[in-house]
């Protein structure tokens, strides 16, 4: 009765708190992220939208669709688009539905090794291997030199869109391999077995459950390949391949101008694509999530081989990582080779190129660090802010933040970075006049904006394991919202943390597509736009490449750290929840 | 008897463990056989074993008198009941239980009238058009066994089926198994750890441990004669006393002695349940001190001190008898025809 007495005095606050479970400080909060995300994500995206949609006289129209529709290239452009993603999608499908399948289902040596190996690719962004790839697989690279040595002639792998397919094939393959090996992981061995035991084998048996109990993890892996293949602007320009959505878009807007309406309408295609492509494929997923239905778990029931069949699956493993690897290897051989032109391999070898990176690169590196570490940070306080206020209060519209801070995943790089860009071209800084747009912050504040969803994802996951009777606990002895957010939450939530600040960290660091769109000048510029800078002349690829590598090397690094940490915070959890 | 199922001389190994270990075993035409036994005795693998999911390093398994040992698992036409129900989560629980009569080739209209007539027998019709994960542990477990049911297997396996439910649904479910055993007539076996699971359900029980047959019999003849210490203690609750049988019949044990006319001479052990031992003032029969005492309602549990030997006794309790309290000297009357000897 005692406490009642007590509140009656501050009222208002309280009946604050007893509505919404918020305090004031958390109010504020929530409000700061809401205008975050209203002025860098929702309205750069809707001014985007409304210049596509508005007539050149003013008022709404149609009619920069109809001419877009109307364009030949424009229209070839969108198809090429269309065919690059699905094609990369059927190409990616071809290396990683047989690995994963071989990876599960039989065993044999090595296979944790390969499955490690499968997710090298995604440590490196496509456009760094898209050079190197032309020296190994171009008209004139190493296999094609040695196929018309041996055999008298040539396989197009780089003509045209087709390597835009492949290059983006060979990055992206793991997604559909991580997603289906964790589909087929998750498994019950007693799914296949009842149905043997109810008279399927063979190919019954695979097409009538072990298919469809997978299917959902390779929607989700294929949908992803298609959204990150349609929104990549940066491999098809080094490719020299202009005719695609992405770079349509990046042209008219850089040589024709921020005021050409053909570049927004190409955006909100891009919008349109990317958002329906996963909009469908979380439609088919729901309702469909079959891990959680599944008791047992642990797999299906692996076999032995036969001969053949185990060296067939050997020859398919090791053709499958020679390929995932190769613009790795060609990227390295490209940085430490003197000149690598019309051969199988560099003429001679060099640290050359590394020395060039030395003198010339600092800046480059510096940049990145600072714009992705100041992107990692906000991105983690964001995200945490979010969760916080989605899992532990009721604020009124909570879920509408979330909800807006997720859909960065489906906004291309390069329409933020066009979105940023025509908002706020005209806003400049006081003092020294520049535009609002072109100043380095707004590339730090893209990055954090495209990584946010990682971010929230990770503190979202962090704050779930942080159970509401240690916060109950700590404030029965005493302590108030403040102490225990500082010292119980944050403490507890901190590996979750530290792995979402090195995942955006990571991702931002060779992130292109918005900060093609966004550098202004040479001295703003980050690692990803060096390497793509260089890469352009035959000259700087020695150099790009050497760049480059420093690149994989620093993501790699990113990549590892925040595994471990990630496995650090479930075995110590796995000990917690042993006394619970 | 007729055989349902005959393992003959079955060993199996996984690496270098020996799982079953050369075991024999018929189980009669119609019968309601379990297999009990702690987790790890081999009683899941032997199971399997019938079902075809693996091959016996050694022996024979013959269903029907037909050698099956070789047969893949579909082609056994065995019905097997998964601990974890294994129902397909992207089908209906109607295509779950048409899968096997597809497989078997029926024509439309007759797996349709199958499919219906099973859901009817376990009292699921409306349920067809279901997901699994709409439905509750012991719906989910009926559609299992409708499942397994509707392609009349020649034996039924049951593997752990309860062990997934909450202890009221068990019982529940366990008096409708053995009706619905009774009505199909089909021959099964049933795997468990639950001693009272068994008990209550089955014509015999085979107890296994280490991949071994301990004994085979039915509940009463099991818990009454038991042949080892392991079946006297796995099966309900048993003082096990160490001692010695005499030249002259006696069975001697450090602080009494008590008739045991028949078995052979040497060291043995006897088993008595703690209900078959009666306890009274000092004075009455043999020596004991109570050590401890436990009231759990229908009776109360002394720990009794004969000697060297702990022995726990439930005397049934009646309303306002005062129990003896801790550190009273009692006189204590072992039944010797309730006492049975063990090597």
């Amino acid at each position: 009765m005692s406490t009642a007495t007590i509140t009656t005095g501050r009222a208002p606050r309280f009946s604050l708190a007893a509505r919404y479970g918020a305090s004031v400080p958390q109010v504020a909060a929530m409000i700061v992220v809401a205008v975050f995300l209203l002025a860098f994500l929702v309205i750069p995206i809707v001014r985007v939208f409304m210049v596509a949609f508005t007539h050149p006289e003013g008022g709404f129209s149609l009619v920069h669709f109809g001419d877009f529709f109307r364009t030949n290239l424009l229209r070839q452009a969108f198809w090429n688009s269309l065919y690059v993603a699905a094609i990369t999608v059927v190409v990616a499908s071809l290396i990683a539905v047989p690995l994963a399948t071989i990876l599960s289902r039989f065993r044999f040596r090595g296979a944790a090794l390969i499955h490690t190996l499968g997710v090298v690719p995604l440590v490196m962004p496509p456009f760094v291997g898209a050079v190197a790839m032309q020296l190994i697989y171009g008209r004139n690279g190493t296999i094609n030199l040695l196929m018309m040595d041996w055999f008298g002639f040539r396989i197009p792998f780089m003509e045209g869109l087709n390597g835009v397919i492949f290059v983006e094939a060979l990055h992206y393959f793991p997604f559909i391999l991580l997603n289906l090996s964790a589909s087929l992981a998750n498994i019950d061995s007693a799914m296949e077995e009842s149905a043997q035991n109810l008279g399927a084998h063979g190919f019954t048996l695979f097409l009538r459950i072990v298919f469809p109990l997978a299917l959902p993890g390779y929607v989700a892996g294929a949908a992803l390949v298609f959204v990150k293949v349609f929104d990549d602007l940066a491999t098809p320009l080094l490719l020299n391949v202009s005719n695609m959505l992405a770079p349509q878009a990046y042209l008219k807007i850089t040589s024709v101008g921020i005021s050409d309406p053909m570049g927004y309408v190409i955006s909100v295609i891009m919008v349109v694509c990317s958002v329906g492509g996963l909009a469908l494929s979380g439609l088919f997923l729901r309702g469909r999530d079959f891990s959680t239905q599944q008791r047992g778990g642990g797999g299906l029931s692996q076999r032995e081989l036969r001969r053949s069949g185990r060296i067939a699956a050997a020859v398919f493993v090791v053709v499958a990582v020679a390929l995932a690897l190769s613009p790795h290897i060609g990227i390295f051989l490209l940085s430490v080779g003197t000149v690598w032109s019309y051969a199988v391999l560099p003429d001679a070898y060099t640290f050359a190129h590394y020395e060039t990176i030395y003198r010339e690169a600092g800046p480059l590196i510096s940049n990145t660090v600072l714009y992705c570490g100041l992107a990692g940070v906000a991105d983690v306080v964001l995200g945490a802010t979010v969760a916080y206020i989605v899992l532990r209060t009721r604020l009124p519209g909570r879920r509408l933040v979330e909800q807006v801070a997720m859909s960065a995943v489906a906004i291309p790089g390069l329409v933020l970075g066009i979105g940023l860009l025509r908002t706020y071209y005209d806003v400049t800084l006081p003092f020294s006049g520049e535009s609002l747009a072109t100043f380095w912050v707004m590339l730090v504040i893209a990055y954090a904006v495209r990584r946010l969803p990682y971010a929230l994802s990770a503190a979202t996951a962090a704050l779930r394991q942080v159970h509401l009777s240690l916060e109950e606990a700590a404030e029965s002895l005493g302590a108030g919202k403040f102490t225990t957010l500082t010292r119980v939450v944050v403490p507890l939530m901190t590996g979750g943390l530290l792995a979402g600040f090195v995942t955006s960290f990571a991702t931002a660091a060779v992130e292109l597509s918005a900060t093609l769109m966004l550098v202004a000048k040479q001295a703003d510029a980050p690692l990803a736009y060096g390497i793509y800078v260089y890469m352009q002349s035959a000259a700087g690829r020695g150099p790009g490449a050497a760049l480059g590598v420093i690149a994989v090397v620093v993501v790699a690094i990113a990549t590892f750290v925040s595994y471990r940490i990630a496995e650090h915070e479930r075995n110590l959890k796995a000990r917690v929840g042993a006394f619970t | 008897m007729t055989r349902g199922v005959a393992i003959e001389r079955v060993s199996f190994s996984y690496g270098d463990n020996l799982i079953i270990d050369n075991v024999s075993l018929d189980i009669a035409k119609g019968e309601f056989f379990a297999f009990l036994g702690p987790s790890g005795s081999g009683k899941t693998t032997l199971l399997r074993l019938i079902a075809g999911f693996g091959i016996p390093s050694s022996g024979r398994i013959l269903i029907d008198e037909k050698d099956v040992t070789h047969l893949p698992p579909w082609s056994r036409n065995v019905g097997m009941v998964f601990q974890n129900y294994a129902l397909w989560p992207h089908m209906t629980v109607a295509k779950n239980v048409a899968f096997g009569l597809e497989r078997r080739r029926l024509p439309k209209a007759e797996i349709r009238r199958k499919v219906d007539d099973v859901l009817h027998l376990v009292g699921l019709a409306e349920f067809a058009d279901r997901r699994p994960a709409q439905l509750s542990g012991g719906q989910q477990q009926r559609v299992a066994l409708a499942r397994t049911l509707v392609i009349e297997p020649t034996v039924l396996l049951l593997d752990e089926p309860l062990s997934n439910l909450d202890a009221k649904l068990r019982v529940e479910m366990r008096s409708e198994l053995r009706q619905l055993q009774q009505k199909v007539g089909i021959t099964t076996v049933y795997v468990t750890h639950d001693q009272e699971d068994a008990n209550s359900v089955a014509d015999r029980i085979a107890v296994l441990d280490r991949g071994r047959i301990q004994q085979v019999g039915t509940p009463i003849a099991l818990y009454d004669h038991p042949a080892s210490r392991f079946v006297a203690g796995f099966l309900g609750t048993a003082n096990m006393i160490d001692g010695e049988v005499q030249k002259d019949g006696r069975f001697v044990a450090d602080g009494f002695s008590l008739d045991a006319a028949g078995a052979p001479a040497g060291r043995a052990a006897i088993s008595v349940r703690p209900q078959d031992i009666t306890v009274g003032p000092a004075g009455t029969g043999i020596g004991a001190t109570v050590t401890n005492r436990e009231f759990l309602g229908s009776v109360t549990r002394y720990r009794i001190r004969i000697g060297n030997n702990a022995l726990t006794v439930d005397v049934p309790h009646r309303r306002d008898v005062t129990p003896y309290p801790v550190g009273t000297e009692v006189g204590v009357v072992i039944d010797p025809q309730q006492a049975a000897v063990l090597r």
